[in-house]
């Protein structure tokens, strides 16, 4: 499928170059997008039925409820979509339902061996709340580059969502829950889309001091300090707020984040250079420091270290136990076991469910629909001419690309294992409402990028 | 000049550094499915069979177990307790059949026939399925089948009622066949008690192991004892076949005490007579003097390889789970050689191994392999396996075989085993009491082995050997024939009761 806007056509369109006509009217794939919506609600309300007949032998009672509140939060996202924002990708939308419709379906199986703490309904209120702010973005920000002006903004806000949670009480070791009036709600969630606009924002107006100003040290060009100070300090500050609340897995999301935007904002591989060495120099010394990290680390290298010492399995072999049982083709659904990863089981570990029901071939297409968003969001922005857009989009996807890598490296043990939310599946409200100012944000973006060939769009 | 090819590439073809973003990107989703393939598919084995992955246990108790069955009635059956390890096993008449059918325990694993039945029980006998591989691809399991014993029922009640609390053990066979008829030790245990994951069940074991009666001991296969004067059937066998016995009522030119060869040790007899006794004399009144003597002139060679050929220095033998070895040591001096063969010294004998003993003189002189397991089948009937009788050795000649039933009959007509006898039928028995203990000081055990014909059958129908621990009364009047045989009686007359009525 050859897209207009491609990176090698530009300002060009294959489909009109015999065309005589100037008729300068895109596709805007707005049908297309329909047709996977709904497709991805009746995968979603195939696998809720699944696991009714799989556990009780009949389909759930609420299955018909269910699947048209997925269908009319989906299919408000399209009208928003169809109204506002025309031109914009057609996939992205349906991967966002289906991703959500799964994770949904997946919460519902887990509270099957919990009766006593159900999380669907509280994730499914999520998911609208979601859903309400992805059409406020799409309907009431008109342009990305409106995002711009905030900056800084942007910046201080995410430093005061990050630095919030200090002053409230510690859940599971972790200080980053706020709770209120009943909810908790996870600020380091948001503050990801808004260091991701401050970077972009930063990033875009200095490129070029960062770029081509600096020392060259061999073969690597080092900015200078007036350039790089802002940028290292503002890093440093939330990284360090970050390891003070012992959230690592969003302190490394963070972290690859800066570096690949600094990346591709400058070319400089330099700055690779200089991230690796910092990255490894912080892994060293926050895995000296912290034992909770040395644990991680420990308990990676050694999964079973606590079953040979007689404790037992710990979570990371349950997990592995669970994705071992789901082998090529899986259990099917609410027929497996993951329940016995106990704590966490919902949130952090929901990939481990979806390893042993769905099997290797489930996994694999979980993997690839994220691959797909990501990579949707990345051809989004190669086709902007605007570095701001390109560097949010990419921002964006890259956010999602390392945090998917993140949680489901850590719970498949091919790297120490970070708590962290599988965007869109996990439970959790903070997460699933970001993902979808995300997916919001890459709408508008993808909006841009293809209008703005488009002879007939209004811009 | 070497330009950063950053987001201002104004090259064709875009920009190069969104590219290598992606490019990693597209690493980091080729590193996650290459290691979830290694999880999921190569290490899968290994983590599905890691003891501390509870998904095969909780597999093996999602679904009702399977069955054994004694007299076509099942005396095992699953309760549907819930939680995560859901079937618990329940047993009809818990003690009485311990010994055969073990526990099937969620905390302590499996024993008996619920251990090595257990890919028929719980279902995971590939045979079980309709066709081959059809589990593996449609990833469930079986039924769980049913195990057809070949138990008598009544012979197994009728072997524990008359122990009636007693310490002992009972085992019973069908000579032709080697099929176990009955299997009963006591004390017993309830298996049942150690179904699911209840804290009773901890208790229960904690209990079951600290009880000085051993309930959770099978002595009837587990458990060897010294084989008292009943191994003199053993010693005959190998005077008549090695030759140094020739007519059953020749003198054996025995004297009475008989010095232990070498040694100043007198022997002596309990009963009198014994002096020059014929063999069949000295079976009939169980003289200790003569089967010495004779022991010692068949020579250790040959009295090793009789013992053998019986069965004792056997590590193998599986009925189908493993029974202990009866041991007749194959170094001895003379005088250790002389006891032995009267069953002390260092001999000893399971119960079944003795009664294997009773069963090769009344079969012909071959000893046949002992089993329990008659056939397995799945959950609706059909037959997956059947175990066909064999021969394991052949223990004497048949004209010695011959030889010692005679004996054997004697013994109970006149000698020490009348308690054995049963109206309608021929009865063969050897009584043995057994000394031991540091300098004999222990209560006896009390031995009877014996086998019985009815009138109108073919061939022997039953062998049978007993042994109680602790006889009640004083030591002294403990006798294989008087609370050992009225034992044997009861298991014999209840084996050919019930092959009177089927007509077998």
């Amino acid at each position: 499928m050859i897209e207009p806007g491609t990176p090698g056509l530009p300002g060009t369109r294959t489909e009109t170059d015999d065309a005589p006509a100037p008729a300068l009217r895109l596709p805007r794939r707005r049908g297309v997008e329909f047709a996977l919506i709904v497709l991805a609600v009746l995968i979603s309300m195939y696998g809720y039925c699944a696991v009714g007949l799989a556990t009780q032998g009949t389909v759930p009672p609420g299955a018909a409820r269910y699947g048209a509140g997925l269908g009319v939060l989906a299919l408000l996202a399209h009208c928003a979509v169809r109204l506002r924002a025309p031109y914009a990708d057609p996939l992205l939308l349906p991967i966002a339902v289906l991703l959500n419709g799964v994770g949904l379906v997946l919460i519902y199986r887990l509270d099957l061996e919990t009766p006593g703490d159900r999380a669907a309904p509280t994730q499914l209120y999520w998911s609208t709340v979601g859903v309400a702010l992805f059409i406020a973005v799409v309907l009431l920000l008109r342009h990305h580059r409106v995002l711009q002006r905030y900056t800084y903004v942007c910046v201080v806000a995410a430093l005061a969502l990050l630095t919030l949670p200090i002053f409230f009480p510690a859940v599971n070791g972790a200080r980053i829950w706020l709770r209120i009036a009943g909810f908790s709600i996870q600020p380091g969630e948001f503050a990801k889309v808004l260091l991701a606009v401050f970077f972009a924002g930063y990033l875009a107006a200095n490129r070029h001091a960062l770029a081509y100003t600096g020392r060259r040290v061999w073969r690597l060009q080092l900015p200078t300090g007036r350039v790089l100070g802002p940028v290292v300090a503002i890093w440093l500050l939330s990284v360090g707020v970050l390891v003070l609340e012992r959230d690592l897995g969003t302190s490394l999301l963070f972290f690859g984040l800066f570096v690949v935007l600094l990346y591709v904002a400058t070319g400089r591989t330099g700055w690779i250079a200089v991230g690796l060495l910092l990255a490894v120099a912080g892994a060293l010394a926050v895995g000296r420091l912290e034992p909770h990290v040395h644990a991680r680390v420990a308990d990676w290298l050694h999964p079973f270290a606590s079953i040979d010492a007689g404790i037992g399995p710990n979570q990371l072999a349950q997990s592995l136990f669970a994705f071992a049982a789901g082998g090529a083709l899986g259990t099917g659904l609410g027929l497996g076991h993951s329940i016995l990863i106990g704590f966490a089981t919902k949130s952090d570990f929901i990939l481990a469910t979806a390893g042993e029901e769905l099997g290797l071939a489930g996994l694999s297409a979980l993997f690839l629909l994220y691959a797909l968003l990501v990579e949707r969001g990345y051809r989004a922005g190669l086709a902007l001419r605007d570095p701001f857009g390109r560097l949010l989009a990419i921002g964006l996807a890259s956010i999602v690309a390392l945090q998917v890598f993140v949680i489901a490296g850590g719970v498949t043990g091919l790297i120490p294992l970070t708590g962290m939310a599988m965007p869109f599946l996990a439970q959790g409200g903070s997460s699933v409402v970001t993902n979808w100012i995300i997916v919001a944000l890459l709408i508008r973006i993808s909006d841009s990028a293809r209008s703005q060939y488009d002879g007939t769009a209004v811009p | 000049m070497n330009l950063p090819r950053g987001l201002d590439s104004a090259r064709p073809g875009g920009t190069p550094t969104i590219q290598r973003a992606a490019a990693l990107c597209a690493l980091l989703l080729v590193a996650l499915l290459v290691n979830a393939t290694r999880v999921q598919i190569f290490e899968a084995s290994r983590y599905d069979d890691n003891p501390a992955n509870r998904r095969q246990m909780i597999a093996r108790y999602g679904a009702p177990r399977g069955d054994i069955l004694v007299d076509g009635r099942a005396v095992t059956g699953s309760r549907d307790a819930g939680g995560m390890f859901r079937y618990e096993r329940t047993y009809t008449d818990g003690p009485l059949f311990a010994p055969v059918t073990g526990f099937a325990s969620q905390v302590y694993g499996t024993t008996m026939l619920e251990d090595t039945q257990d890919a028929t029980l719980a279902g995971t006998d590939p045979d079980l399925a309709p066709f081959p591989l059809w589990n593996d691809v449609t990833r469930t399991r079986s039924s769980g089948g049913n195990v057809v014993t070949t138990l008598n029922g009544a012979a197994q009640r009728a072997a524990y009622q008359a122990l009636g609390g007693r310490s002992g053990a009972v085992a019973a066979i069908e000579p032709s066949t080697g099929r176990i008829l009955a299997l009963v030790s006591a004390p017993s245990y309830d298996p049942g008690e150690l179904s699911g994951s209840r804290d009773s069940v901890a208790r229960a074991w904690e209990r079951l192991n600290a009880d000085a009666g051993k309930p959770m001991l099978n002595r009837a296969i587990r458990q060897t004892y010294p084989p008292g004067s009943t191994f003199k059937v053993v010693t005959a066998a190998a005077a008549l076949d090695a030759g140094v016995v020739r007519d059953l009522d020749e003198s054996t030119n025995s004297p009475d005490p008989y010095l232990l060869p070498g040694t100043t040790t007198r022997l002596t007899n309990e009963a009198r007579g014994c002096e020059d006794a014929s063999l069949r004399y000295a079976f009939e009144w169980s003289c200790n003097t003569v089967f010495a003597k004779l022991g010692f002139e068949v020579g250790l060679r040959n009295m090793t390889q009789t013992a053998e050929r019986f069965g004792f220095n056997d590590q193998k033998l599986r009925i189908p789970f493993s029974v202990a070895q009866s041991t007749f040591d194959r170094k001895l001096d003379g005088p250790q050689l002389a006891l032995s063969s009267i069953g002390q010294f260092d001999t000893r004998a399971t119960p079944l191994q003795m009664a294997m003993i009773a069963g090769a003189v009344a079969g012909d002189g071959s000893v046949s392999a002992p089993y329990l397991v008659d056939r397995t089948t799945t959950k609706s009937g059909d037959t997956v396996s059947a175990t066909e009788p064999r021969t394991l050795r052949r223990a004497m000649s048949p004209a010695t075989a011959a030889a010692l039933r005679e004996m054997m009959v004697n013994a109970v007509q006149e000698g020490t085993g009348q308690n054995a006898m049963i109206p309608g039928a021929t009865v063969g028995g050897k009584t043995g009491t057994a000394q031991h203990g540091v300098g004999n000081s222990g209560t006896p055990y009390a031995w009877f082995i014996s086998w019985a014909q009815a009138d109108d059958a073919m061939e022997p129908g039953v062998a049978v050997a007993v042994v109680v621990e602790d006889a009640a009364g004083e030591r002294g009047e403990i006798s294989g024939g008087g609370d050992a045989a009225p034992i044997a009686r009861s298991v014999m007359r209840a084996v050919l009761q019930s092959q009177r009525d089927t007509g077998g």
